[in-house]
């Protein structure tokens, strides 16, 4: 497609400039078509599941998983069973991931100026253990997670919140998964916003510290204004992260399917049957996905930046 | 110790904050009452404690509280209903005896290695040669970025449900295209590739021999590989942004071949986006757990079971809590393995 375009004639015309370029219009032509390949390769899978939840049980066993449902082939049964069976989890993910987000970043970005921007001994060894939080594997918490929160009866210790319009007990879980993430949460974020508070001018921080401003006025006039940027590549990085958590649910949701499920046990369940329906598994995938896809679509960007911040 | 290495920071340690704003009067006093202690607990320390303690606590408490907890959990007999004994007098490392002599533990170690090499060095390589064609100066980059980043927004439980259908024996994408390929030549096949089988039609269904083939094993890398390229991608395009470009002038003027350009030139200066990359992927494969949990359950056979499926099957399907929290610590080691010297080698440059 876009290799019928180029011609010598566009060379230097990119703002990279052509430094990079390899010469030669064949061999412009031939990098095209792989990379077009490549993004083949890359929405097949994406691709296939679209054209199947768009299919009856029996188009999607004879027509081709790449193509579109032939005559009578078509139904949105699929979308609207996937969205019946998974609309209590997607209201319980919401719930569960907006907080979990929002409290992880604000601790990250607190803890990041108390360790970049305040200078004190021994900075050093703190950030290490938060940056090393990034790298455990959970499974060597998963135990003492579902201990505590069998210790810890958040259900009865809210017990007077369930009787509120909305609340409900199960509430409780989403509450002890809130803490979960936000906790685990908390490395990333801090590296993150760490990265970014390096780069701010000491003068400026200085002149304002000069007219008496305290250090927590500092970064609320300050540093807080200025993490605008940063803030949004956390909260779309860490809305990811937990959207698309299942581990965590699993240890601190007991049984499975109960009203708490969150949107990835909902999914998982969808495809538990006997009969693989697999045009209503994968409408629930895109159901499940969609929140993360449109977040990525408008905000790609900013997602990058988390991901590449993560090494 | 800061100004022992070779720290960036150093330099401008006297212009950073000092958070000691406010009335002087009162800090004067309080210098006064103290002692030597003074020379420890500066005031910057003090006003910088609100702001990062309370999280550190709440980490820590849920991170390294969590893991020393996994340890004492590990010398206990915590199996089934029986809670387990905190007492120091009935610990004892028989869970990491039995982990050592168990034929599931070592097959699941061996998925686990090579799930980790494998992943890994393909992850590198693949994404390493998406970032170079993306470097090119192509129309359209953002497009093809963000298609080729795209699964890595996804949920494992996503692209599992996907991928089970792309591997699908009867109507999936992968057995479709193959058959289209092999029909022609009269070989009716299909692949079982999530049970290791093939379907030969007269001779029914084989074992897809040799065993060694670990063909489950590599389904699973193949789906996951599609998932983290793109992140590879992402790493190693930023390391080539960041190479000047007189460095690629120099090299086209010396009469460099393109390849020879990039192996000589370009690749050596990538060593710090390959080692932070290679990290972070090794760390997923050794806790990759949620797409095989989708794909196989929580008991995936000889040939998917990794360290992770492993634990968590033990603990929370047979209640064999001390057994599952030991084979955790035994993935906590393997992490540490491959993250402290990434941390220390961070720390000397002063990276941290």
């Amino acid at each position: 497609m876009a290799s019928a375009n180029v011609s010598p004639t566009d060379s230097g015309q990119d703002d990279d400039g052509n430094r990079r370029r390899l010469p030669g219009s064949k061999r412009r032509a031939a990098l095209y078509v792989v990379l077009v390949g490549l993004l083949l390769f890359y929405l097949a899978p994406l691709e296939a599941g679209l054209m199947t939840a768009f299919k009856t049980t029996q188009e999607f066993q004879r027509s081709l998983p790449l193509v579109p449902p032939g005559p009578g082939g078509f139904t949105i049964e699929p979308w609207t069973v996937a969205v019946r069976e998974m609309a209590d989890a997607l209201v319980n993910s919401l719930l569960l991931a907006v907080p979990a987000t929002i409290l992880s970043a604000l601790l990250g970005s607190l803890a990041a100026y108390g360790l970049t921007n305040i200078d004190w001994r021994g900075q050093v060894g703190v950030v290490l253990l938060f940056v090393a939080g990034i790298f455990i594997p959970y499974q060597a918490v998963l135990i003492p997670l579902s201990r505590l929160f069998a210790i810890v009866d958040t259900a009865s210790l809210l017990s007077f919140l369930w009787g509120l319009p909305f609340l409900q007990e199960h509430h409780a879980n989403l509450i002890n998964l809130i803490v979960a993430h936000t906790a685990y949460g908390i490395p990333i974020t801090t590296l993150l916003f760490r990265g970014y508070y390096k780069t701010f001018s000491a003068e400026m921080l200085e002149a304002a510290r000069l007219d008496g401003a305290s250090a927590f006025r500092v970064y609320r006039r300050i540093v807080l204004p200025l993490s605008k940027p940063m803030f949004a590549v956390t909260l779309i990085y860490q809305f990811t992260q937990i959207w698309n958590d299942l581990l965590f649910a699993l240890v601190i949701i007991p049984s499975g399917s109960g009203p708490a499920a969150v949107v990835t046990m909902a999914l998982n369940n969808l495809t538990g049957g006997i009969i693989q329906t697999f045009n209503t598994q994968m409408a629930g995938a895109f159901v499940a996905a969609l929140p993360t896809l449109l977040v990525y679509v408008l905000f790609g960007d900013y997602f990058a930046r988390g991901v590449a911040g993560e090494s | 110790m800061r100004n022992r290495s070779p720290n960036p920071r150093s330099d401008d340690a006297g212009e950073r904050l000092r958070a000691d704003g406010g009335t002087t009067t009162a800090t004067a006093a309080r210098r006064d009452d103290e002692t030597g202690l003074s020379r420890y607990v500066s005031d910057e320390f003090l006003s910088s404690l609100p702001f990062w303690l309370p999280p550190f606590l709440l980490m820590g408490f849920f991170v390294y509280g969590a893991i020393g907890w996994n340890f004492v959990i590990s010398l206990t007999d915590f199996a089934g209903l029986q809670l387990p004994t905190y007492d120091p007098a009935t610990w004892d490392f028989e869970t990491y005896a039995r982990a050592f002599s168990d034929p599931t533990f070592w097959t699941a170690f061996r998925n686990t290695v090579i799930l980790l090499v494998v992943f890994t060095a393909l992850a590198l390589v693949i994404g390493l040669g998406l970032a170079i064609l993306i470097d090119q100066g192509v129309r359209f980059e953002n497009g093809f970025r963000t298609v080729y980043l795209l699964p890595m927004s996804l949920s494992f439980v996503v692209t599992a449900v996907f991928w089970r259908w792309m591997y699908n024996p009867q109507s999936g994408v992968i057995n479709t295209v193959l058959g289209s390929l092999l029909g022609p030549l009269g070989i009716d096949v299909r692949f079982q590739w999530l049970s290791g089988f093939v379907d030969t039609g007269a001779l029914g269904a084989l074992p897809l021999v040799p065993d060694v083939l670990y063909v489950k094993l590599f389904a699973v890398i193949f789906a996951l590989i599609w998932q983290f390229s793109g992140y590879t991608m992402v790493v190693y395009l930023a390391g080539l942004r960041a190479i000047p470009t007189e460095q690629y002038e120099a090299a086209r003027t010396d009469g460099a071949s393109t390849v020879r350009m990039y192996w000589r030139v370009v690749l050596p200066q990538l060593r710090a986006s390959t080692i932070s990359a290679a990290v972070v992927l090794m760390v997923f494969a050794l806790k990759a757990f949620d797409f095989i949990f989708v794909l196989f359950g929580d008991n995936p056979g000889p040939y998917g079971d990794i360290l992770s499926t492993m634990m968590y099957r033990q603990a929370f399907s047979s209640n064999q809590w001390a057994y599952g929290s030991a084979i955790a610590i035994v993935l906590f080691v393997m992490a540490l393995f491959v993250v402290s010297p990434y941390l220390y080698s961070e720390y000397r440059r002063g990276e941290l």
